[in-house]
C-alpha cells in the first residue's frame, strides 16, 4: 500500500528571535531595541509575563487545565502549552519543570495523547513512594497551575512503515505506548475507532503490572483489545508471577516477525536486550530513570571543563579540593555567607558541612545546566561532577 | 565610636570562650529551623512581591506618560519611588544575597539577577556580600563605615576637612547609587594608589559606565521621549530623577541606621584573626542595630529593619527575619548583651548625630553649651585654621585639663 505517514502536527519550531537578527534597522528591530532600553536591566518579557505567560515568544510554559485520576496513585494531567509549542510525535516525552514546596524540579514524562485537536498535551504520572515530584503532581496539583516545559523530544517513535509490532510495557512504561496507540486508534464515545490509516496494523501489547487494579490505562488497553485494534496480553505479577523473558516466545508465537518496542524498568529492558540480541531481533527501548545518586562520604570530584579529577574526603570543602588540584575556583568569604564561590554541580551529591544537608544533581531530572552549590561549605558525598 | 577592644567598659568581658561557642550553636539551631521549614509559602512571598513591584512600576510609568498634568505627576512619581525602593531593597538586595537561590529558579537567583541601580550586581556583591558581611564593623576593613569619605571613630585624628562631612554625607545620600558605584569600584583607593590604568580596574570601570549609561538612558531619555505625545518630556524626566533621589535617600537612611547609631560596636583589625564562628556571630550581633516598626516599615526597609537578624543570617529569606527576631532577642538577653532597636526617627537621628559629632574634634560637641559657645567656636576656629601643630597643642591642653579634673 505504499508508505504511510502517521499524522504529525507542524514540527517547525518557532524560537524567539534575538535582537538584531531580523533585518537590522527594520521597524520591528528598532521597536525591540526601544523596548529593551525602556525596561533595562529587565527585558520586556519580564513585564509581558505579568499578563500572558503562554504567549508566543515567551519562555515555554504550560497551564494545567485538568487533573484526571487514573488509578489510586496515578493521574493524567492535561496541559495547555504555550503558543510556541512545536508539537510532538507520539512516543516522545516532554521535560516538565514544576515548583514543589517552593523548589523548581524537572522531570520527564511521556506524552500520553497523540496530537489533539484542542492543542492540549497530556502526561500521566505514577506517584513513586518516596518521590518528590510525582506524589505532588498526582495528589496535590490544581488546575490553573503554571508549569515550565521544554519542546518534545525522544526517539521512541514508530517508523513510517512499521510492519508487525510488539509493545512490551511494564508499569508506567505504558505511557509512551498509550500515546502512540491513542494516535493510531482514537477513542470516541462509541468506543475505539480503527480508522482507514490504521487498518493494516498488526500490534500485540504485552503489558506487565503488579496487579490488575494498579495497572494504568487498563481500561484503555482492554477497549483497544475489544475493538480488535491490538491483541492485549496482560501479565499481572500477583496472578501470573513476575515476567520471565524466556516465556516471550510462548506468549507471542510470531515474535520473530515483529519489531519490539519496550518501555519499563531497567531490569526488564536489560533482559529484553540480551534476549533480542541473541535472537537477532529488532528492539527499541525507552528507560525512564537512568541514574540514581547514592550519597556517601567523600568521593571523586570531577571538574568537567578543565578535566581535573581529584579524590576528596568527606570533610574537605570542594573549594579546597579544587584549589589543591590547581583548579581556578571562584571564592569569597570562604564561610558560606557571600555566595561568591557558587559553581554548577552537574551530577552527584554534596553535603553541607554546617548542617549535613545533601544536595544532589541527577542528569535528566535536575536542571541541565546543573544545580548551583557553594563550594566553600560543601564536601563531596560520593562521586560528583562540576561544570568548571 | 571607640572599638570594643579599646573600651574601658567592654560589653563582652563577661563572656567566656565556651559561652561564645554555645551562643554560636544556639544561633545555628535557629538557622537550621528556618532552612528546614522553607517552602511553598516563602516562594509565594517573593514571587508575589516581584509581581506587585513590576505591576506598580509599569503602572506608574504609564501614568507618567501624561506627567504634564500635576495629579499624574504626583501619583506616577510616588508610585515609581515606591517601586524603585521595593526593587532595590526587599527584592534586589535580598535576591543578590542568595536568599532565594534555594528555589532553583534561574530568574530569581543571585548569579543572574541585575538590579535597577547604577552599580552592576556583581561588583556590589563583591563589596557587600564578601567584604562588608565578612569584615562587618572592623575598622580599616569594613569600608561601609563611612564609605571612605567620613571620619567614623574617635581614634581617627581630626582634620578640618571633616567639618564638611555632614554635607558630603547628604550629597552622597542624594546620589547614593553613584556613590555606591564608585565605592564598589574602589575608586578612591585606586586613585590614591595611582592604579587607574590597571587593566582589571579599566574592565570594571567599563562595566560600571555601561550600566550607568543604560540606566540614565532609560530614565532620562527613553521614558521622557515616550511622553512627548502629551507634552510631558520634561515633567517625566523630573519625575524619574525625583524617584531615583527618593530611592537613594531612603536606602541611604536605612543603611545608615544599620551600623551607625550611637552604641553600635566597632572592632580592631587584629581582633578578628582566627575568629571562630561563634565570635563572628557575636561581632554581627554587636555591630548591627535594628529599626523597630510596623510591617510596612519592614517591607519598605527591605527587612534591613532587622539588621541584626540579617547580619546573623544573611542568606535566609528576608520574610523570616521577623519570625526569628524574638528568638534572637532572647539570646541577647540570655548572654547579657544589648539588643539595639529603636524607631526609625530615633535611629536616624542617632546616626546623623554621630556624623556631626565626629565631624568636629573629639569632645567638642559634648562640651559645647549655650554658655561657653563663643569660646568653643574660637577654639574650633583656631583648630581649623591653625595647622597641625596648633591642633596637637590644643588636644594636649585638653588632655591635661581632663587629667587635672579627674585628679581633683
Amino acid at each position: 500500500m505504499g508508505t504511510q505517514t502517521w499524522p504529525m502536527t507542524d514540527t517547525i519550531a518557532r524560537p524567539t528571535v534575538p535582537l538584531g537578527s531580523r533585518s537590522p534597522g527594520s521597524v520591528r528591530d528598532r521597536l525591540a531595541r526601544i523596548a529593551h532600553a525602556a525596561t533595562t536591566p529587565l527585558v520586556p518579557d519580564d513585564y509581558l509575563d505579568l499578563f500572558n505567560p503562554l504567549r508566543r515568544g515567551a519562555a515555554l510554559r504550560g497551564r494545567i487545565v485538568e487533573v484526571v485520576p487514573e488509578t489510586r496513585d496515578a493521574a493524567t494531567l492535561v496541559i495547555r502549552p504555550g503558543a510556541d509549542w512545536a508539537g510532538h510525535v507520539p512516543g516522545q516525552y516532554v521535560r516538565v519543570g514544576i515548583d514543589v514546596d517552593g523548589v523548581r524540579q524537572w522531570r520527564a514524562y511521556s506524552l500520553t495523547h497523540g496530537p489533539r485537536r484542542d492543542g492540549h498535551i497530556s502526561i500521566t504520572v505514577k506517584a513513586v513512594a518516596d518521590g518528590t515530584v510525582s506524589p505532588y503532581l498526582v495528589h496535590r496539583t490544581r488546575p490553573g497551575t503554571l508549569v515550565h516545559l521544554e519542546q518534545a523530544t525522544g526517539d521512541f517513535v514508530l517508523a513510517d512503515d512499521p510492519g508487525k509490532l510488539l509493545f512490551v510495557t511494564a508499569g508506567s512504561g505504558v505511557t509512551p505506548v498509550i500515546g502512540m496507540l491513542r494516535n493510531l486508534f482514537p477513542s470516541t464515545d462509541e468506543g475505539v475507532l480503527v480508522p482507514e490509516r490504521s487498518r493494516d496494523l498488526d500490534i500485540v501489547v504485552l503489558h506487565v503490572a503488579p496487579s490488575e487494579p494498579d495497572s494504568i490505562f487498563r481500561r484503555d488497553l482492554q477497549a483497544l483489545d475489544a475493538a480488535g485494534a491490538v491483541r492485549l496480553v496482560a501479565r499481572y505479577d500477583d496472578v501470573h508471577g513476575v515476567l520471565d523473558v524466556a516465556d516471550l516466545a510462548s506468549l507471542v508465537p510470531d515474535l520473530a516477525e515483529r519489531t519490539t518496542y519496550a518501555c519499563g524498568p531497567g531490569g526488564l529492558l536489560d533482559a529484553l536486550e540480551q534476549h533480542h540480541d541473541e535472537a537477532g531481533l529488532p528492539l527499541s527501548t525507552e528507560q525512564f530513570r537512568a541514574a540514581v545518586v547514592v550519597a556517601g562520604e567523600g568521593g571523586t570530584v570531577t571538574f568537567g571543563r578543565t578535566g581535573t579529577v581529584v579524590e576528596a574526603g568527606g570533610s574537605t570543602p570542594v573549594l579546597e579540593a579544587g584549589e589543591g588540584a590547581g583548579v581556578l575556583m571562584p571564592s569569597g568569604c570562604r564561610m558560606g555567607v557571600c555566595y561568591g564561590c557558587v559553581v554548577p554541580l552537574k551530577e552527584g551529591a554534596v553535603r553541607d558541612l554546617r548542617s549535613g544537608d545533601l544536595t544532589t544533581a541527577v542528569p535528566g531530572e535536575t536542571d541541565p545546566a546543573g544545580v548551583l552549590v557553594q563550594t566553600c561549605i560543601n564536601a563531596a558525598a560520593g562521586p560528583c561532577t562540576f561544570d568548571l | 565610636m571607640t572599638t570594643i577592644q579599646k573600651k574601658t567598659d567592654n560589653p563582652i568581658a563577661h563572656l567566656s570562650a565556651e559561652d561564645i561557642e554555645q551562643l554560636g550553636r544556639e544561633l545555628d539551631a535557629i538557622r537550621a529551623d528556618v532552612i528546614a521549614s522553607r517552602g511553598a509559602d516563602d516562594a509565594a512571598y517573593i514571587r508575589t512581591l516581584i509581581k506587585t513591584q513590576r505591576s506598580l512600576e509599569l503602572g506608574s510609568r504609564i501614568v507618567l506618560l501624561a506627567s504634564v498634568f500635576p495629579p499624574a505627576w504626583l501619583v506616577g512619581t510616588a508610585g515609581l519611588s515606591v517601586a524603585k525602593i521595593l526593587e532595590n531593597m526587599e527584592i534586589g538586595h535580598n535576591v543578590l544575597h542568595g536568599q532565594w537561590d534555594w528555589m532553583r529558579d534561574p530568574k530569581i537567583h543571585s548569579t543572574t539577577w541585575e538590579w535597577d541601580m547604577a552599580t552592576p550586581a556583581k561588583d556590589w556583591q563583591h563589596s557587600h556580600n564578601e567584604l562588608h558581611h565578612t569584615y562587618t564593623n572592623v575598622l580599616g576593613k569594613d569600608n561601609d563605615l563611612g564609605y571612605g569619605i567620613m571620619r567614623v571613630d574617635e581614634g581617627q585624628p581630626w582634620h578640618p576637612m571633616f567639618l564638611g562631612q555632614p554635607l558630603w554625607n547628604f550629597i552622597n545620600a542624594c546620589f547614593f547609587e553613584y556613590g555606591i558605584a564608585a565605592y564598589d569600584l574602589e575608586l578612591g583607593a585606586t586613585i590614591k594608589k595611582k592604579k587607574l590604568k590597571d587593566p582589571e580596574f579599566q574592565r570594571r570601570l567599563k562595566g560600571v559606565l555601561t550600566k550607568i549609561r543604560k540606566q540614565a538612558t532609560k530614565d532620562y531619555v527613553v521614558h521622557p521621549a515616550l511622553s512627548i505625545p502629551t507634552g510631558s518630556f520634561l515633567p517625566t524626566l523630573v519625575a524619574n530623577f525625583t524617584a531615583n533621589i527618593v530611592r537613594n535617600l531612603w536606602s541611604n537612611s536605612i543603611i545608615m541606621c544599620g551600623h551607625f547609631p550611637e552604641g553600635v560596636e566597632t572592632f580592631e583589625k587584629r581582633s578578628i584573626e582566627g575568629e571562630t564562628r561563634g565570635e563572628w556571630y557575636l561581632r554581627q550581633m554587636l555591630g548591627s542595630a535594628n529599626i523597630s516598626g510596623s510591617k510596612a516599615m519592614h517591607i519598605a526597609s527591605g527587612n534591613l529593619s532587622h539588621q541584626i537578624e540579617h547580619h546573623l543570617f544573611p542568606d535566609l529569606p528576608s520574610n523570616r527575619y521577623a519570625e526569628v527576631a524574638p528568638k534572637v532577642k532572647a539570646l541577647f538577653d540570655k548572654y547579657g548583651l544589648t539588643y539595639h532597636a529603636a524607631p526609625f526617627p530615633k535611629q536616624l537621628y542617632s546616626a546623623w548625630h554621630k556624623v556631626v559629632r565626629l565631624s568636629l574634634p573629639n569632645g567638642w560637641l559634648a562640651e559645647t553649651k549655650v554658655t561657653n559657645a563663643p569660646s568653643q567656636l574660637v577654639k574650633l576656629y583656631k583648630m581649623t585654621t591653625g595647622g597641625p601643630k596648633v591642633r596637637r597643642a590644643i588636644v594636649a591642653m585638653d588632655k591635661r585639663a581632663a587629667g587635672e579634673r579627674r585628679a581633683a
